[in-house]
């Protein structure tokens, strides 16, 4: 660049800040944009300037990053359950979704969910018996995330559940999810109900040894290539994944009649992922935290590598400080209600299901999903200039996932925390929207913006690392 | 309270329509409730849990439209299924409006223009500084038209940009004209071969508009902001611009407008200049012109001088210009007043004709007073009252605090009109018109029933206006003269000029 080459070209303008200098520029046909600029989010200039100072080197590291989530190849590999795979696993072990928290701070559903699955594990006889445990300080708690696993809404996964494998095999790791249980009252929305419990347990003599044979037949899945055709079919794989359930069913259904011993549970358990829109959203989840934690550990690389909800606290990671939760107050989506329910009703945000978000899908290839942009304010428009607006943040594009109506260009993938704290543009969300009542169940659908306060943290966090 | 269901057989529209729908429906006035789904049994679950599982939809199945209403009338479910009706057919018809996306930062907006290679910057000043550095991380040039950016600040990003062969104008410039295009407050100019380099807003808008009306043209005028020629910038990028416009091809004549430069940065400019091709025109507005004899190049004292001698070098020939008064129109100006009537009133948009005006003044008048205070000019006790004769810069901070620029909101200088004219003491108000982009788009709209208002005040007053501009600006110079001319003020063609003029009635 040189002045010299300004003056002997022509001059196309980037304009931030008064609209009322276009004029000029429209009238000599020179081309501009205008920027819709606000400014950062409240944190100390020191630390801006000390991101400054290390830009090349974070840079560094995030092109590192990215390239690995760019290489991430997840792959259905087999069932379990969860005590012969979770690392950590016990019997009175309880993983939930989001950050770390203790009984006492937890949201009705997840209470719900945990009463639910002591009553499932036969730890408790009885909801009453199952609180008193759940309070007792006798059971441990931990983050699905700190177990390679993930949980949708409440994310509860408890010793005995069936869980997904899900292995990258660029990389090797491997995350964990249980089966989706469809709506209605279900256990990760904190209903505990008999009928709730005993759908588990037929999930877990059932359905779950029908699909480990079926996949064992199979051998392996590819979750990729059934992610990228799901999106071209306009799911996000996280509010929607009724082509992603489909595109498994194809896949699966021969396998289990092939491999089923009993005619009634093959028809069955393909009744029953028939009649689930979201089954395929308990493999996106895996396949999305299997991408994202090839990138853990990165030094100095100031991607997000999580961002999860417990219903009390919004939780993120950062690749360069993953063992660290940023954490903030979880907020109420805004969302369409079923009918007979407000926003009153609502559960602040709740689950892992963010993970999708995190890597590039759910809210962040919302365009590619016309069939729910109303959850956004109705028009294809809007959920167009949502996807684009998280390009603003994104440290790169995906070279599999793609959105059909920006010319099959990729979603944005990789959260930047800088872009987050410096543009003050929070991720966008796609979520399920709980009943804030234990046992109640769902109550709507909707998005959110993710709040701030955990990436200002993990901002601050994160440059005590950088070198001055 | 009325419980109503129905339903509409087969038609489908899917969940979230109905649900969007149905939320609209139920903040109706006076309905509690209005649910809308699909007749399949998972929904009709979902309407149990609400009661709203009606008897009426015993009988549906998924091709079936269920609404269930409660409301406070019957009149009332029926406005409900009206507007239901509307909705449900606005929905099957679409909404083909499409918005763009507007990028939120450089970074995003350089994904939509991938070519762009300046970036204005207007926004707060605390902010400025950031983003200036992040364009020039991405190798764009940079005008900073925000003020209150730090000198730190200012010297870091000027460092940055001469590292990168990147412009950096400002922090607080105003104006500048890039390859023909007005940038910020600028006008539309005569393209020509006459580059300029200036730390001063409105004295660039002044001499580049001059040279365009005196026949000439501009290649280029580069702002710098007025404190890069201070000691503590040293002049950096007045300095880069000058060696810019030594090696652009299309620049025959060099032109610099500057208050007077820091001693070390008058000593680096001149050092560029020793063996420099192009003929060269300084003003240093106020220095001394003995001081800058060994200074090399043709040494000018006013705006107006400046682009009269860069129009000269350029057209090679001389500029006849007669003085635009009369001896007469001195006469019939002085005849007019009273006997306490007799002191000046200038009340300026532009801090440099401010400036340049108490300059052309300190010499033969005393008791010179504004808020440019300074060599033989006092200030002022109340800024809001003037003490015989005034010289106000009302794009003073002092004046703009929560308020546009004067160039752009007339209010305070209205009113200021108009309290001179009641003051019998005053003889002649002084008024710069600045056209361009950037400034009020109708400023004769502003200001004729104003003077008209004054005159009428004071019948004996003399207002004296010139027009800083083109007849290609998007306000047309012309017409605001003459405008103003048949409101009763006396039109000249320079500050320079008004300035003189106002001398000579209140000698």
């Amino acid at each position: 660049m040189s002045i010299d080459n300004l003056f002997s070209g022509s001059i196309q303008v980037v304009n931030l800040g008064l609209s009322s200098f276009l004029d000029a520029l429209k009238e000599s046909n020179t081309p501009h944009v205008q920027v819709d600029w606000k400014p950062g989010l409240d944190v100390d200039p020191s630390l801006i300037s000390k991101f400054d100072k290390n830009r090349d080197i974070v840079d560094k590291a995030n092109k590192e990053a990215t390239d690995i989530i760019a290489s991430g190849s997840p792959f259905l590999t087999g069932m379990a359950q969860a005590f012969e795979v979770i690392p950590g696993m016990h019997k009175k072990l309880i993983l939930h979704a989001g950050p770390p928290i203790t009984w006492d701070r937890m949201c009705g559903p997840m209470k719900g969910a945990i009463i639910g699955a002591l009553i499932y594990e036969n730890l408790a006889s009885n909801p009453e018996e199952a609180e008193k445990l759940a309070s007792s300080g006798e059971i441990e708690y931990s983050p699905c995330h700190e177990h390679n696993s993930v949980g949708p809404m409440a994310g509860i996964i408890s010793y005995s559940m069936p869980v997904f494998i899900v292995k990258n095999k660029t990389f090797g790791n491997e995350t964990y999810c249980t089966q989706n249980e469809g709506l209605g009252k279900v256990l990760r929305y904190g209903a505990f109900s008999e009928e709730v419990v005993n759908r588990l347990r037929w999930m877990e003599t059932t359905l779950y040894p029908t699909l480990k044979k079926a996949v064992e037949f199979l051998g392996e899945i590819d979750l990729k290539a059934l992610i990228s055709q799901a999106l071209h079919m306009g799911d996000e794989v996280h509010n929607r994944n009724r082509a992603g359930t489909s595109l498994f069913y194809r896949v699966i259904a021969p396998a289990i009649v092939r491999t089923s011993e009993n005619r009634e549970d093959a028809a069955k358990a393909l009744e029953f992922i028939h009649g689930n829109d979201h089954f395929f959203l308990n493999l996106s989840m895996p396949a999305s935290k299997a991408i994202l934690d090839a990138a853990r550990g990165i030094k100095n690389s100031s991607i997000v590598v999580v961002m999860a909800r417990n219903g009390t606290d919004f939780g993120i990671q950062i690749a360069g400080d993953s063992k660290k939760w940023y954490t903030g107050k979880a907020l109420v989506p805004d969302a369409l209600f079923f009918p007979g329910f407000t926003k009153n009703d609502a559960n602040p945000d709740i689950g892992d299901s963010a993970i999708t978000e995190t890597a590039g899908l759910g809210g962040f290839a919302i365009a590619a999903s016309p069939a729910i942009v109303q959850f956004v304010g109705g028009n294809a428009s809007d959920a167009l200039n949502y996807t684009m607006e998280m390009y603003e943040i994104t440290a790169s594009e995906s070279r599999y996932f793609q959105i059909p109506s920006l010319n099959f260009r990729g979603t944005p993938t990789a959260i930047d925390i800088r872009k987050v704290v410096e543009k003050n543009i929070t991720p966008f969300i796609d979520t399920g929207v709980a009943h804030k009542e234990p046992g109640v169940g769902q109550v709507g659908a909707g998005v959110l913006r993710a709040p701030s306060e955990p990436f200002q943290k993990g901002y601050v966090g994160f440059a005590s690392l950088l070198d001055e | 309270m009325v419980v109503k269901g129905i339903i509409k057989s087969k038609v489908y529209f899917d969940s979230v329509s109905l649900m969007r729908i149905g939320s609209e429906l139920s903040s109706m006035p006076g309905v509690e409730d209005v649910a809308m789904v699909m007749g399949t049994d998972e929904n009709k679950s979902i309407l149990k849990v609400s009661e709203m599982l009606l008897s009426e939809f015993s009988d549906s199945n998924g091709n079936d439209l269920l609404i269930g209403v409660k409301a406070d009338s019957e009149e009332i479910v029926e406005k409900v299924l009206e507007k239901m009706e509307s909705l449900l057919e606005a929905l099957q018809k679409g909404d083909s409006s499409t918005t763009t996306f507007v990028p939120k930062s450089i970074d995003g907006a350089l994904k939509v223009l991938p070519e762009a290679n300046l970036a204005m910057i207007s926004i707060a000043g605390k902010y400025a500084a950031n983003e200036a550095r992040k364009a020039l991380n991405n190798n764009l040039h940079v005008m900073i038209f925000s003020d209150n950016v730090s000198i730190e600040d200012e010297l870091s990003l000027k460092k940055l940009g001469k590292e990168k062969g990147l412009l950096v104008m400002g922090p607080d410039c105003g104006t500048a004209i890039i390859n023909g295009v007005p940038l910020a407050f600028a006008n539309r100019v005569r393209k020509g071969d006459i580059g300029v380099v200036g730390a001063s807003g409105t004295g660039m808008q002044e001499v580049t508009s001059l040279i365009s009306n005196f026949g000439g043209g501009v290649s280029q005028a580069i702002g710098t902001g007025g404190r890069d020629v201070k000691k503590e910038i040293g002049g950096v990028m007045f300095l880069e611009g000058l060696k810019a416009l030594k090696n652009d091809k299309n620049t025959k004549i060099i032109t610099l407008v500057s208050k007077p430069p820091h001693q070390d940065v008058i000593d680096k400019i001149a050092l560029e200049l020793k063996g420099c091709e192009k003929p060269v025109v300084a003003l240093f507005l106020g220095a001394n012109k003995e001081e800058l004899s060994d200074f090399p190049a043709e040494i000018c004292t006013t705006l107006e001088e400046t682009a009269q001698k860069s129009v000269e070098l350029s057209l090679q020939l001389s500029l006849a210009r007669e003085c635009e008064f009369s001896n007469e129109d001195v006469l019939r100006e002085r005849g007019k007043k009273s006997s306490n009537q007799k002191y000046i009133r200038a009340l300026f948009s532009g801090g440099t004709f401010c400036d340049e005006t108490g300059i052309l003044l300190r010499d033969s008048l005393t008791d010179l007073y504004g808020n440019h205070s300074g060599k033989s000019i006092l200030p002022l006790e109340n800024l809001l009252k003037s003490q015989k004769h005034t010289l106000i810069d009302l794009g003073e901070d002092d004046f703009t605090v929560g308020r546009p620029h004067p160039m752009i909101d007339f209010s305070l200088r209205n009113k200021r009109i108009i309290q001179e004219a009641s003051d019998p003491e005053c003889s002649v108000i002084i008024l710069d018109v600045v056209l361009g982009y950037g400034a009020h788009p109708a400023p004769d709209a502003e200001l004729v029933p104003i003077i008209t208002k004054a005159l009428s005040i004071n019948p004996n007053l003399t207002v004296i206006s010139y027009v800083v501009g083109t007849d290609a600006d998007p306000q047309n110079r012309k017409q605001v003269i003459s405008a103003l001319q048949n409101a009763g003020s006396l039109i000249v063609s320079s500050n320079r000029a008004a300035a003189l003029f106002a001398l000579e009635i209140v000698k």
